[in-house]
């Protein structure tokens, strides 16, 4: 796989962005190359890249996050080293941006740069389970309020249909055509389709591109 | 069958609230419940006759969904354990008034600012009214993203059929998590509500809602007439589920997300030779108290598992009329209780029982 210097995941609250960026980092890592991970969310203070973030050292993985991540003191801040992904243009930087318009206002900042250097790839993350993105119609329009407040435009689709541990390979198969509707609807490719990881085996072969989420948060309450 | 979403439990809260007929939201951001609002500013102006409407505080919120419960309209606000103090003036006016609404708590570590951690430490708030004056609240507790919906839609139909404020007593767990919902909710109840302030059209006397009551023998009167409703409530309403219970030993009580934590628990101790069972309450008031009386006569001990200091367990010790030991595990501030912790106060009290 040919990885772009900056991969950035956007998309609706919820779809999945951080867990896909953290395995989206490991996979550049395993190809041999340094990379980092960006912890962009000004949302959620909950669920974050933080939480992998001893897996992601054991791999020889930089976090770059806020001070505030998971300290539960509830303040939208950006990393103060936000900028030596930026700068530092030897590394590859996956970065997690947070969920709607909202969350990508703080992209805004950076685009100018990313734009010039024009070596990134720009995943929006889709799930048609989710209540507000249950069709092609409704996911493109938060598609464009992404885009206008993070001032960059998307390049791809990352496909990642679930309902969380229920999750069958018939739910992953019947979310193809949702996501070539949009791929159509916009242009854009799908060039990711991301499945737990007890679902690749049986999934392989029958959906192109696809790739486990091998890291994944277990629950310590059930 | 609908087909399934996956949501947060913040999000099914709203999304029920919607089907059931509410379009009138009243808020004010705090973590862990903010989604509830955020979602309802998405959702509310794509609905016909639908209000979203953040406040300039809770207390504004809070009498905004008073007025609004005075027209008859099905209406709601959600905040977390600060708030709700905040609110709890606003819900005392409207108990006193005998007003359906429902009030949402997704709980978060206290007292004070506390943390944004989740918590079950707004029990005693929750089930002994939370203002001020002899009034109760309906408390359900969802320990589910399913249940944050469906108990969602419940309260509503509670609060219509009763004339009084409904609560839901989550935590910031049950708020935040993702799980698969069905939204298939059933039909909505609807009641006629001929107190309603909806005009007269000077066809009728006019309604008044208030409660103001100068004259001590009509207030006391209408405490009673109160009384008798939730009288008929406590026998009616109250609900619970039973896991293993047949031939338990050790009756471990848990609400919320506590009673996923002690389920596992509970098997593990069954693994371990120890005949334990869970009683989760549904709805905290009314309490279900007929499951713990009859419990009480034939385990050996109870053990009460919250995210709090100890205060479902005065409502298990009332219930079994102290028949038998009822032991508390319990975290607080925030943390959860871990699966290991419960089954050692599990056999903790399997030994006790033997002595």
């Amino acid at each position: 796989m040919n990885f772009k210097r900056i991969t950035l995941f956007a998309g609706h609250y919820g779809s999945g962005k951080t867990n896909i960026a953290v395995n989206y980092a490991v996979k550049i890592k395993d190809a041999g190359l340094d990379v980092c991970v960006a912890d962009l969310d000004i949302v959620n203070p909950y669920y974050r890249a933080k939480d992998s973030e001893d897996e992601l050292q054991k791999r020889g993985i930089k976090l770059i996050s806020s001070v505030y991540a998971n300290s539960n003191v509830d303040l939208p801040a950006i990393p103060q080293d936000m900028y030596s992904i930026i700068d530092n243009k030897e590394t590859f930087a996956v970065m997690d941006i947070g969920g709607d318009d909202r969350g990508a206002l703080a992209l805004g900042r950076y685009a100018p740069s990313i734009l010039e250097e024009n070596d990134y790839e720009m995943f929006f993350v889709i799930n048609k389970f989710r209540p507000l993105t249950p069709d092609a119609a409704s996911t493109v329009e938060v598609m464009r309020e992404v885009e206008s407040a993070g001032g960059i435009k998307f390049t791809a689709i990352v496909n990642n249909s679930n309902l969380g541990e229920e999750t069958t390979a018939e739910d992953v198969l019947s979310s193809v055509s949702y996501a070539e509707e949009i791929s159509s609807l916009t242009g854009l490719p799908v060039k990711l389709t991301t499945v737990k990881a007890t679902l690749f085996n049986e999934l392989s072969g029958r959906i192109e591109n696809i790739m486990p989420l091998n890291l994944q948060h277990v629950r310590k309450y059930d | 069958m609908a087909e399934k979403v996956l949501m947060k439990g913040n999000e099914a809260i709203a999304e029920a609230a919607i089907m059931a007929g509410c379009r009138h939201y009243f808020g004010y951001p705090i973590t862990p419940q903010t989604e509830v609002a955020a979602y309802m500013a998405k959702r509310m102006p794509k609905i016909e006759g639908g209000v979203f409407l953040q406040a300039e505080s809770e207390i504004a919120a809070i009498n905004m969904v008073y007025g609004v419960a005075a027209t008859g309209k099905r209406v709601m606000t959600s905040s977390s354990s600060p708030g709700i103090s905040l609110k709890s003036e606003g819900i005392s006016y409207i108990a006193g008034c005998d007003l359906p609404a429902l009030i949402v708590n997704v709980q978060r570590g206290g007292p004070g600012l506390g943390g944004i951690q989740p918590s079950q430490s707004d029990y005693f708030q929750a089930t002994r009214g939370s203002g001020h004056g002899d009034y109760h609240l309906i408390v359900l507790a969802p320990a589910s993203v399913q249940e944050m919906a469906s108990l969602t839609f419940k309260a509503f139909n509670l609060a219509d059929k009763y004339r009084m404020p409904t609560m839901i007593l989550a935590d910031g767990t049950m708020g935040q998590m993702m799980e698969p919902v069905s939204l298939d909710m059933g039909e909505v109840e609807t009641y006629e509500k001929p107190w309603a302030l909806t005009g007269t059209n000077m066809e009728r006397e006019h309604n008044i809602v208030n409660s103001l009551s100068l004259v001590p023998e009509e207030l006391e009167k209408f405490n009673f007439e109160r009384f008798e409703k939730y009288k008929a409530i406590e026998e009616n309403e109250a609900l619970c589920e039973e896991f293993m219970m047949e031939d338990a030993e050790i009756c471990v009580a848990a609400f919320g997300i506590a009673s996923r934590v002690s389920k596992n628990a509970v098997l593990e101790a069954r693994k371990q030779g120890i005949k334990a069972g869970l009683i989760r309450p549904i709805t905290l008031w009314p309490f279900p108290k007929k499951a713990f009386r009859a419990a009480a006569d034939k385990v050996k001990a109870f053990v009460s598992v919250e995210m709090s200091m100890g205060q479902m367990i005065e409502d298990v010790k009332l219930a079994t009329e102290c028949k038998k030991p009822v032991s508390l595990c319990n975290r607080a501030g925030g943390m959860i209780p871990s699966p290991d912790q419960v089954l050692n106060a599990i056999i903790e009290a399997n030994k006790g029982g033997d002595k």
